[in-house]
């Protein structure tokens, strides 16, 4: 407001005078931006890049005890992680649970995407009620589902009733198929991990679905017409006309969702916590665990460093095709 | 056949609502049992009468950990939204060279493991005397925020016709004035599905709520967590605390789910 009063002053003055306010106001309009938006670079150098830095110099430490010490370690801290059995098993939990959750969550997401689009009565409903656990916390998921899946209390009440004598024994099974031995561990999928992932499932189909439905809306009408005039069935018209042009958001729902999987820290603290012979423990939890129950923090800088390449191999390509495409 | 096929359709849709549902029915009739109806055998069986003890205990239990989530949320909220809009709005409509790749740095802290950061953030956060207090968490989650609240706004901001700014010039309107009277009436709907998404990711957070604040200071969710972790509280209690928890989000999301919903997309950088 103050400017635009200026302005008019100075149009009064004379035109030369507007000129030359209108020189400096084109320096000013330069520097201004920068100035304003120097405070969150700043903040974003230091609290993002320049605390990664300090973790992975932490990582490199002999700092393993409540004694800080910053003496050289080398890469004693990574050696130790990767000969570790409760990483190692953490690598192979997450793997496991990233493509559970993933294929879950997407096919689900999908399904239901595909059945709101066809223009169902109560539409806002449905797509409102599977949504809404993206509203709750991992901890409140992670606090009820522990109670569903729990197996002397929830579901298996209900497998019992109706007869079923072997009810499974869902986060608590210590079961691993099939075992392959690998390193220190046992290679295979953790049974135990299909209960966290089915809690995981329950809270982000929801989001899988809006987006496939964004990306539905997306497509035009015609060219599902033009395919069904070409006597296409609905399934083929699916098959051959939607999926492909579904593609992209895949892609993105697919990198989403593993960084996620890989960051995942909240749902499995509440829910299970690392469980007997770590059979539910992910990284996230054991940096927790490692650094501020047990002060190995050159450890636990260790485990995040990895994590944070883990997550960087999927988001840097992501980042970097968008920010091209954005140019583009 | 058309028709078998849409009523099909109906049902299976129907069920996997009832699905989606049965946590929140569960957490329901649990929380509003009285003490000798929470046994097993009846767990999931509505309730024979209906009893508020759950609640106050939860309550009595909570209200000083809800309190903290609001003076936390609240303020991290409003503050990450303006500085995120100051941001977008510079981002897309003031360029600059490198502006877009700065951006793109800007963008990844969003997506980093936040366990990379937290140990010099414990020690940082020390040294300025903020750790374990409410205004240091303010002041984490407004930082960490900051990405997603410039992305979402500079995605809005695209979106404004570059004619409307250059008018606003030729008027001339200034960096500010264009800001304040052109851009920021323009985006009230994304001051709105930023501030949803703000709140409720911060109302939930859990890592740097358990790790930079003890005792008095934590926030919801860790007082959450450590109910349902001891073992001599009743399941009601558990339930009624998770769904006082929960309750704001909630809220907040059967009210505005469009906003919220809007915020989801948003966040995924662009489809």
């Amino acid at each position: 407001m103050n400017s635009l009063r200026s302005t008019e002053q100075s149009n009064k003055t004379g035109v030369i005078s507007a000129v030359t306010v209108h020189s400096s106001r084109r320096k000013s309009d330069k520097l201004v931006p920068l100035l304003m938006l120097l405070p969150s670079v700043a903040a974003i150098a230091i609290f993002v890049y320049g605390f990664i830095a300090w973790t992975g110099y932490v990582s490199l430490s002999e700092w393993n005890t409540l004694v800080t010490d910053f003496s050289f370690a080398g890469l004693d801290n990574y050696k130790f992680l990767f000969q570790d059995f409760r990483f190692q098993s953490d690598l192979r939990n997450t793997l496991m649970f990233t493509v559970l959750f993933i294929l879950g969550a997407m096919v689900i997401g999908l399904f239901l995407a595909v059945m709101v689009d066809r223009k169902v009565r109560g539409e806002a409903f449905f797509r409102n009620i599977f949504i809404f656990p993206m509203a709750l916390s991992f901890v409140v998921t992670g606090v009820v589902w522990q109670w569903i899946l729990n197996p002397t209390t929830g579901i298996n009440l209900i497998l019992k009733s109706i007869g079923v004598n072997n009810v499974p024994n869902w986060f608590v099974s210590t079961d691993i198929v099939p075992k392959i031995h690998v390193g220190q561990i046992e290679f295979g999928l953790p049974v135990a991990i299909i209960s966290v992932a089915l809690a995981a499932i329950w809270q982000m189909s929801g989001f899988a679905m809006a987006m496939y439905l964004a990306g539905l809306r997306g497509i035009p009408d015609d060219l599902r017409e033009a395919a069904r005039v070409d006597g296409a069935s609905e399934r083929q018209v699916l098959q051959k006309v939607i999926l492909p042009q579904l593609r992209p958001i895949t892609m993105s729902l697919i990198i989403i969702l593993a960084h996620i999987s890989l960051k995942i820290f909240d749902l499995v603290y509440a829910m299970t916590g690392p469980g007997a012979m770590f059979v539910t423990d992910v990284p996230g939890v054991y940096m927790f665990e490692t650094t501020f129950r047990g002060n190995h923090y050159a450890q636990g800088a260790g485990i995040a460093i990895i994590m944070l390449l883990l997550v960087s191999l999927l988001i840097v390509p992501y980042l970097v095709s968008n920010m091209r495409k954005g140019e583009g | 056949m058309q028709r078998f096929n849409r009523a099909l359709m109906y049902v299976t849709l129907v069920i996997l609502a009832v699905l989606f549902l049965v946590p929140v029915y569960i957490m329901l009739v649990t929380s509003v049992k009285g003490l000798d109806e929470i046994t097993l055998d009846r767990m999931w069986q509505l309730p024979n009468s209906f009893s508020l003890a759950g609640y106050e205990q939860a309550f009595t239990k909570l209200v000083p950990n809800l309190t903290n989530s609001f003076l936390l949320a609240i303020p991290a909220t409003l503050i990450s939204s303006i500085l995120g809009s100051m941001n977008g709005y510079i981002l897309a409509k003031w360029r600059f060279k490198g502006s877009d790749v700065l951006f793109t740095i800007m963008l990844f802290g969003m997506f980093i493991p936040y366990q990379s950061v937290l140990i010099p953030l414990i020690q940082f956060m020390q040294k300025i005397n903020l750790y374990n207090t409410i205004p240091g968490l303010i002041l984490v989650h407004v930082v960490y925020g900051l990405p997603i609240c410039t992305l979402m706004f500079r995605n809005f901001y695209v979106g404004v016709p570059t004619e409307v700014l250059e008018a606003a010039k030729i008027d001339g309107g200034g960096f500010f004035g264009i800001y304040r009277y052109v851009m920021v009436p323009l985006s009230l709907t994304g001051f709105v599905v930023v501030a949803i998404w703000q709140f409720t990711s911060i109302w939930n957070e859990f890592l740097f709520a358990v790790t930079l604040t003890s005792q008095k200071q934590q926030p919801i969710m860790v007082a959450l967590q450590n109910l349902s972790g001891s073992q001599i509280v009743q399941w009601n209690v558990q339930m009624a605390g998770a769904l006082l928890a929960a309750l704001p989000t909630l809220l907040v999301y059967v009210f505005l789910s469009r906003y919220f919903i809007r915020g989801l997309l948003a966040g995924s950088i662009k489809g």
